[in-house]
């Protein structure tokens, strides 16, 4: 618990800190950048795009070895990772255009592919005596293990331009994701405009490679903005939410990883943002769970009374057990069923209520006034109070009538 | 791919049957335009002149290729062949002075947006890149939604709206974007009675102000009603001109062959004598 105290507090060593600053960098830039990917319904391609960088890293060791460098350059094998990503971006983004392919099957076979070709490729290099090759495999899920400080720099400087193309680039790439034929019909270059969207997500797996590593990349790109989305309804929050959520994410995973000794930092950090996914799905206030249970009960609710109010009002029995209870519980009724004087107060206001409606529909024919008759909406919530009086004139009070 | 061409040139390429000379004024033209998905023509060899100050509907069958003429007089999808004029000019110099409405079905309605700020797309192009979208800007998005009715709406979750609201919604932007020609594809397409007739005022209101408007349009017996000008169409251009000399039985009758229902000729023929 100590442990865990010093580090959320960057009081664990100069490592550590430097590790937990780099992830929440990282996890802003991804959060944000993530957004569009899922917007635009092509969070997959980020997971081939991730893939596609395994042969990059084993090449490049392998060139930077041949000419007798340190073929554990990161500079090199970043440059070498985002050489092949690009690679596979491109066919994924040809394949569906040149053949009957959908992207699906473009995403899936760059992926395996790639990564097929990248572990051959790996165990060639394991299999050379030269170059120090240990390591390597850490790119697979990603360590904190020796990260350094120009690793810090790498991803604060990449991850910074990053969130900056996705701050200039806000309104084309929302308007691509929501409707990319009419941002074709105002001339935007809809191609271009996804090539860069995706080529940022490339740029973010390609910085994080080494701390989160390839397998999981995914998760930093896509589960912040599926989580920022339980929680506004407008695109742009959505980008800054999930930046927040990704960098708080990257942070407590770090720390925690720090805080006890041989825990992976790519699946820890994963599983934090797991974590605020899993709550947001349950407790989010409008599109949670929770809460769409409890507004389908409350609906519930308002049709099992103003059912039970309207049959009470034309006096018929109420069968249904559950309207019953409801309306005993109200005192509106007494559990044999006989509605009591509140309840008979309440039912003859509801069933003016619906005659009410019934006038108001007459008069105002094609009005959107009438249209939000659902038959549970009172008439005072649509209409004002001197056009309730109208239809009240049009209805005549039944004593009246008699008396006349 | 089509190099800027003077609309005297493409008169040239000897379209026998028609009148190939391109009149300036006129707000949209095309010239032995050709699209095609795959093998397939979907549009073949169309020629057509959309009149200023009009209402024009493009008229047809279903896969007729009346959107897809649409779109490609938009470049928003290729052309094989052809060319299309905007006033005169290729599209790309009059890209401003045109505004779209797509098919309400062609968006996910659950988009994380609220309603000014679909309208407020329509103002994407004037504002730029780092523009602010000013009060200024707000302010126009919110008198256009007024002018179609949806003032009240303008915070709303866009996926709360019934399907005439989504189309309603659609209208403003295309009115914020203050363009001179309206192209809009099926704009009457499954709403309801209030909002196709807010629609049609609303574009009644810009032909009166001098704009044109060309909208694919499906509901054969408000042709006359609602537009001054057809354009009919299966795959070929069938016939064009004003609403009294072209939507004929006839002309129907080629453009639908035997899929123009019996019960849909009565009513017209009854139109008609009218």
């Amino acid at each position: 618990m100590q442990q865990f105290l010093e580090a959320l507090f960057l009081q664990a060593g100069y490592n550590a800190a430097l590790v937990a600053i780099g992830a929440a960098l990282l996890g802003f830039a991804a959060g944000s950048s993530g957004t569009f990917l899922f917007l635009r319904k092509r969070a997959l391609v980020s997971d081939a795009v991730a893939h596609a960088t395994l042969p990059g890293i084993a090449i490049a060791f392998m060139v930077m070895v041949a000419f007798g460098g340190d073929g554990r350059n990161l500079a090199g094998l970043l440059a070498g990772s985002a050489l092949t990503a690009w690679a596979g971006l491109l066919i994924i983004e040809w394949i569906p255009r040149r053949t009957r392919l959908a992207e699906d099957a473009a995403i899936g076979a760059v992926l395996g592919v790639s990564f097929g070709i990248g572990v051959v490729l790996l165990t060639v290099v394991q299999t050379m005596s030269a170059g120090r090759q240990a390591g390597l495999e850490s790119f697979l899920l990603g360590s904190t293990a020796g990260m350094l400080f120009q690793d810090a720099v790498i991803i604060s400087i990449g991850g910074s331009l990053a969130v900056f193309c996705t701050w200039l680039m806000r309104r084309p790439m929302t308007l691509v994701a929501f409707d990319s034929t009419y941002a074709a019909a105002m001339g935007y270059n809809v191609r271009r405009i996804d090539l860069l969207m995706m080529g940022l997500v490339l740029a973010v797996t390609v910085i994080g490679l080494k701390l989160v590593g390839l397998i999981l990349i995914v998760a930093m790109l896509i589960i912040p903005a599926v989580t920022a989305r339980f929680w506004t309804e407008r695109a742009q929050h959505v980008i800054w939410i999930a930046g927040g959520i990704g960098a708080a994410s990257g942070y407590l995973g770090a720390v925690l990883s720090a805080s006890a000794p041989g825990l992976p930092t790519g699946p820890i950090i994963v599983l934090m943002a797991a974590g605020f996914f899993v709550f947001s799905l349950f407790f989010a206030p409008v599109r949670g769970v929770l809460s769409s249970v409890i507004r389908h009960r409350r609906f519930q609710v308002r049709v099992h009374r103003r059912q039970g109010l309207l049959a009470l009002a034309a006096q018929h029995p109420i069968r249904e057990p559950y309207t019953l209870r409801l309306l005993a519980q109200e005192g509106l009724v007494r559990p044999d069923g006989v509605p009591t004087d509140a309840g008979r107060a309440q039912a003859a206001k509801i069933a003016r209520d619906e005659r009410r409606w019934d006038i108001a529909r007459e008069i105002h024919q094609d009005a959107g006034l009438t249209g939000r008759y659902d038959g549970l909406t009172p008439i005072e919530d649509v209409f004002t109070a001197d056009e309730i009086a109208e239809f009240d004139l049009r209805l005549g009070s039944p004593v009246s009538v008699r008396g006349a | 791919m089509t190099k800027l061409q003077q609309p005297a040139m493409a008169a040239e390429d000897g379209r026998a049957t028609r009148p190939a000379a391109v009149p300036a004024e006129a707000p949209l033209a095309v010239r032995g335009l050709t699209v095609s998905y795959g093998e397939k023509p979907a549009v073949f060899s169309v020629d057509a002149t959309f009149p200023a100050r009009a209402m024009s509907a493009i008229i047809g069958p279903n896969g007729a290729g009346k959107s897809t003429l649409l779109k490609a007089s938009l470049g928003v999808i290729p052309r094989l062949s052809g060319e299309v004029f905007i006033f005169g000019q290729p599209i790309t110099k009059a890209r401003n002075r045109i505004a779209y409405v797509p098919q309400r079905a062609s968006v996910d309605w659950d988009f994380p947006t609220t309603v000014i700020d679909v309208v407020q797309m329509g103002l994407y192009r004037k504002v730029g890149l780092l523009g602010r979208l000013s009060g200024q800007m707000t302010i126009r998005a919110l008198d256009c939604l007024g002018r179609v009715g949806m003032a009240d709406f303008a915070h709303r979750q866009i996926g709360q709206l019934s399907g005439g609201q989504q189309q309603r919604v659609f209208l403003a932007r295309a009115l914020a974007q203050d363009a001179d020609l309206y192209l809009l594809d099926e704009p009457f397409a499954g709403v309801d009675a209030a909002t196709e007739r807010a629609i049609i005022d609303v574009l009644k209101l810009l032909k009166s102000e001098g704009k044109a408007v060309v909208a694919v349009h499906h509901d054969l017996s408000t042709v006359r009603d609602y537009f001054d000008h057809v354009f009919l169409i299966n795959v070929r251009p069938i016939a064009e001109g004003p609403v009294s000399s072209a939507f004929t039985t006839a002309n129907l009758q080629a453009a639908y062959g035997g899929r123009l229902a019996a019960t849909h000729l009565d009513e017209l023929a009854m139109v008609e004598g009218r």
